[in-house]
């Protein structure tokens, strides 16, 4: 059903006898445009969706307390609801959404990328300096030596669910039945008690027996819940064991640092590196997240490891982009090109086999390449009775992933060289052929300009995402061969597989750090790209 | 027309609005119903299917809800994201040289076993899974390398590794075999594989401190036991006896052996399926040391339960570690999973009756060393590796070796 709906003020329309009729301005045409049914539900069934996902957003926004975020949430879905139940801002109306999807994709990635730049963002540095204070409490509590194992069940004096907490345990040594609350143990009358086998207290007059479930609903206080004793006090291990222990580390406010009662010893907060450190130099593995300025900056430019091996690895990451974008573009037109030929029979077949390569998932492939490249069992060796080692030397590795770049890349070329073929006009070609040209130079003067024209800005972005093509080179190489003396920059190592070794190789995940080093190596390729546009477009006025 | 038209897309979208909100509200009432008894479990693939019965058991006679949930890559990561985010589960299942890394991060908490407890494991096990002093974990599993032969091609096991280069290459000449050992080694290198004959040349990683863990300050890569052990390798590599060799890689150092190719693998529990299934006659040794070393130490890794310390439900989740996860019927289970020795000696007694390879794994792994859990290790794997790649490659070992050495000190500061 896609009749046009006519109401009361709108002059009834026929279709098909526009043009005759008689022409209203440009503006009154849009507000009287007439409303289909299919326009109307999938605008209903669009801004409904809208909708619910802003309702369904914002409830953890306001369970997080993020008020921000929630108006922002809120200002956007009326402003969304707003635009696209008016008839006014037409040409609002289809940028809008691009640019919500711009900035929710796009900027907002990029700007949380440079703030973690500026942080210390790390394994060992991932939270508040309040959950390492916790981990480190935690982390310290011990058994104290004669602790007995106690047999616990949870308990509290009437409600289960809200009536404060009670320990009731069993001394396994004893029999001794107790009840524990934060003012400490107290023993309970064995004839007011029930004990199972295994010293269990499953009843106790006065008090109500919290199952698992009930417990585990209070976990967090089971957790925290101590009984004072003289030598520490008595925790929960689970909900059917408690025993006795001690917090040997404990923060200290005043003084803004941990202190170690066994030891003595002292780590005071260091709110610069977010973390405690001691006297020696020591420092406690639980960290917090800090903002330290431009120092993952500094250290990108600073540390040898970077600046040393940078230029090389630079030279080559160039050469293997453009060896890969190069290769595969002329491998592709040069597919394109023959398929083209009007004298071409099974064009169709050919096309479908060019595909294949392009088809398969590259993920798998790079895998199968890498063993294919093996010096004893890979089949290229073995097909050709060579005894390389492909992935060995620095050479013939760089060889290698160029080719299986070409293998990998060429179908896509070729697709986009043949659609563009077909829409250079022959009459072109003919017309130099009349004119008396070769068919070299017609390819060179004619089709291969036209070409260009609209195969440039693909070249440009293939050639920035080669340029940062990671899987290309972990999956295959992982950077080596590695000279003997450097495992930090390897052969075949472009700038980001090398940077993410630097970053998540060596003391875990360095998010701050590789946050910088990323923003490094956008400014390079955003700056590579503007230029080739830039020439791309003095190209284009000079040909046309 | 215009305001009806505003109006009925209104009034359709605040329709939708209000499912949006109902299906949102629907799972949220639920879980604050069941957060009570909720116990989520995350594991990988293979133990998710042998530990579900069980948390299904524990949740039946407790009357608590648990999930065990299957994180196929990347879990250790993962878990210390989501733990940070509040989103993580109670329990995670994994690696014990997880543990250094979970600790800084604060995402997992000490369990606290009885006396009586710890005695049922292999000590081995305990001390793999504790870190300062504090147990972190309840080991279920353990694993390391031994050598596997073809007792066809080899049918006495080699007492050195001389022996063993000795009777592959003698087989190699005879065109038995097309390799003298499947050793994996790769393009970048392998320190677990390796480690055996490094720790029988004589060198170390790190030395050990005073509370018996190891002491990240005692580098012992670069010192000169470790170039010794390297020099010892390098004569078996690609330009000496050709035993161990950079085309020997993860990929098919285990599918050469089951083809017959190679007399010798140094594998774990994990290659025996393969062997199994080619229907190779094999059996399991300790690994030799060479003539004049010591014996050499394989890493002993353990696999273990740990409770999350910003997990909703803390206290079950010790319950379940601490209470639940040591017992033997959950060892044999997941040892029925997949066939690794359990570290629980009542399960291993009960399982190695059939299965003869677990006690010959484990006497192989008598002398070894716990895979060290402290975060320093992950700056030892790429530059060690990639120094035994070199080296067995024919590069000069002392340079080498201190260029790892170099690397590794810089990341550990």
């Amino acid at each position: 059903m896609n009749a046009p709906l006519t109401g009361p003020g709108s002059a009834p329309q026929t279709p098909g006898r526009g043009p005759e009729g008689p022409q209203p301005t440009s503006r009154a045409a849009r507000s009287d445009a007439p409303v289909t049914v299919t326009g109307l539900v999938v605008k209903v069934v669009l801004l409904g969706l809208a909708a619910a996902i802003a309702v369904w957003g914002a409830f953890p926004l306001i369970e997080a307390e993020a008020w921000g975020g929630l108006a922002l949430l809120v200002a956007t879905t009326a402003g969304l609801g707003y635009l696209y139940l008016t008839r006014r801002h037409i040409p609002m109306k289809y940028l809008v959404p691009g640019t919500l999807f711009l900035i929710a994709f796009q900027v907002l990635p990029v700007l949380i990328t440079a703030a973690t730049a500026f942080t210390n963002f790390s394994d060992g540095h991932r939270g508040t300096k309040d959950e390492a204070i916790t981990a480190i409490q935690t982390a310290s509590v011990v058994r104290v030596a004669d602790s007995a194992d106690y047999t616990l069940s949870v308990a509290t004096k009437g409600d289960p669910g809200s009536d404060p907490l009670v320990f009731l345990i069993t001394d396994p040594t004893t029999g001794t039945a107790y009840a524990g609350d934060s003012d400490g143990l107290s023993p309970l009358d064995p004839a007011d008690v029930t004990v199972a086998t295994g010293g269990k207290i499953t009843a106790a007059d006065g008090y109500t027996i919290l199952n698992f479930g009930q417990a585990g609903a209070r976990s967090q206080e089971v957790t925290d819940f101590v009984v004072p004793t003289e030598a520490g006090a008595i925790r929960a291990a689970g909900l059917t064991r408690a025993y006795e222990g001690r917090a040997v580390r404990a923060y200290d406010q005043a003084c803004d640092c941990v202190r170690d009662a066994e030891t003595g010893k002292v780590w005071t907060a260091d709110e610069a590196s977010g973390s405690f450190v001691a006297d020696d130099g020591e420092t406690l593995a639980q960290g917090w997240k800090v903002g330290v300025g431009l120092a993952n900056f500094t250290r990108v430019l600073s540390d040898p490891n970077v600046s040393g091996p940078f230029l090389s690895t630079l030279i080559w990451n160039f050469a293997f982009a453009i060896g890969s974008t190069g290769g595969t573009f002329l491998l592709g037109m040069f597919c394109a090109l023959a398929l083209h030929h009007p004298r071409m029979r099974g064009t169709n077949l050919y096309r479908i086999l060019l595909i294949l390569p392009y088809a398969m998932p590259s993920f798998a492939m790079l895998l199968i390449w890498r063993d294919m490249f093996n010096t004893d069992f890979g089949l290229i060796n073995n097909l050709f009775g060579l005894d390389v080692n492909w992935l060995g030397e620095p050479w013939s590795a760089r060889l290698a992933v160029i080719m299986i770049q070409l293998w990998l890349g060429y179908p896509y070329m070729f697709l986009v060289a043949t659609g563009a073929l077909q829409s250079i006009p022959k009459e072109l070609g003919e017309a130099s052929a009349v004119d008396g040209a070769n068919p070299w130079q017609r390819f060179r003067k004619i089709t291969l300009p036209l070409l260009l024209i609209s195969l440039s800005p693909l070249l440009i972005s293939s050639f920035a995402f080669n340029f940062n093509n990671f899987n290309a080179i972990w999956l295959t190489t992982e950077g080596a061969p590695f000279p003997a003396d450097n495992p930090t920059a390897g052969a075949t190592d472009l700038l980001i597989t090398y940077t993410y070794r630097l970053a998540f190789g060596g003391q875990g995940a360095q998010f701050g750090y590789a946050a910088a080093i990323s923003i490094f190596i956008f400014a390079l390729v955003a700056t590579i790209s503007a230029i080739s546009f830039r020439r791309t477009r003095a190209q284009e006025e000079v040909w046309s | 027309m215009r305001i009806r038209t505003t109006g009925v897309v209104a009034a359709f979208a605040m329709a939708l609005a209000l499912a949006g909100c109902g299906t949102s509200d629907e799972p949220a009432e639920t879980s604050t119903d069941a957060a009570g008894g909720k116990l989520v479990i995350w594991a990988d693939d293979k133990r998710t299917e042998a530990l579900k019965p069980f948390a299904e058991k524990f949740g039946a006679e407790n009357g608590v809800t648990v999930e065990v949930q299957a994180v196929s890559k990347d879990l250790q990561t993962n878990f210390v994201t989501a733990s940070q985010q509040g989103a993580g589960p109670d329990v995670v299942v994994g690696a014990h040289d997880w543990i250094g890394n979970m600790v800084q991060n604060g995402a997992i908490d000490p369990v606290q076993l009885t006396a009586e407890q710890k005695a049922g494991f292999n000590e081995t096990a305990i001390a793999a899974t504790s870190y300062n002093g504090q147990l972190y974990g309840v080991p279920y599993a353990m694993e390391n390398l031994a050598l596997i032969r073809n007792t066809e091609l080899a049918p006495e096991a080699p007492k050195t590794i001389e022996d063993l280069v000795a009777t592959g290459k003698k087989l190699k000449a005879d065109g038995k075999v097309s390799e003298i050992l499947c050793l994996q080694v790769g393009d970048k290198g392998d320190a677990y594989h390796i480690y055996p004959f490094y720790t029988s040349g004589g060198g170390y990683l790190f030395g050990t401190g005073a509370d018996g863990g190891y002491d990240p300050s005692d580098l012992g890569v670069g010192k000169p036991e470790s170039v010794e052990a390297f020099s010892k390798i390098a004569k078996l590599g690609e330009k000496g006896e050709g035993a161990l060799k950079r085309s020997i890689s993860d990929t098919n150092s285990i599918s050469t052996f089951a083809g017959g190719k190679c007399a010798f693998l140094i594998s774990g529990p994990w290659a025996t399926a393969d062997a199994k299934k080619a229907e190779i006659s094999y059996d399991i040794s300790n690994i030799p040391g060479f003539a004049d070393g010591e014996a050499a130490r394989p890493f002993i890794g353990a696999q273990a339960f740990y409770v999350a310390s910003k997990g909703a439900n803390k206290a079950l989740a010790q319950e379940f570690v601490t209470n639940y996860t040591t017992s033997t019927e959950v060892a044999v289970a997941l040892y029925n999973a997949e066939a690794r020795p359990p570290a629980l000696t009542a399960a291993l007694d009960q399982v190695k009756g059939a299965d003869p390879d677990l006690a010959k794994f484990q006497a192989a792994g008598a002398e070894g060393d716990p895979l060290p859990a402290i975060p320093e290790m992950a700056a030892i794997w790429d530059p060690f590796g990639k120094a035994e790649a070199a080296i067995v490659g024919g590069a000069d070992v002392k340079g080498a070796v201190d260029a790892a050495a170099k690397t590794i000190a810089d990341q550990i500061k």
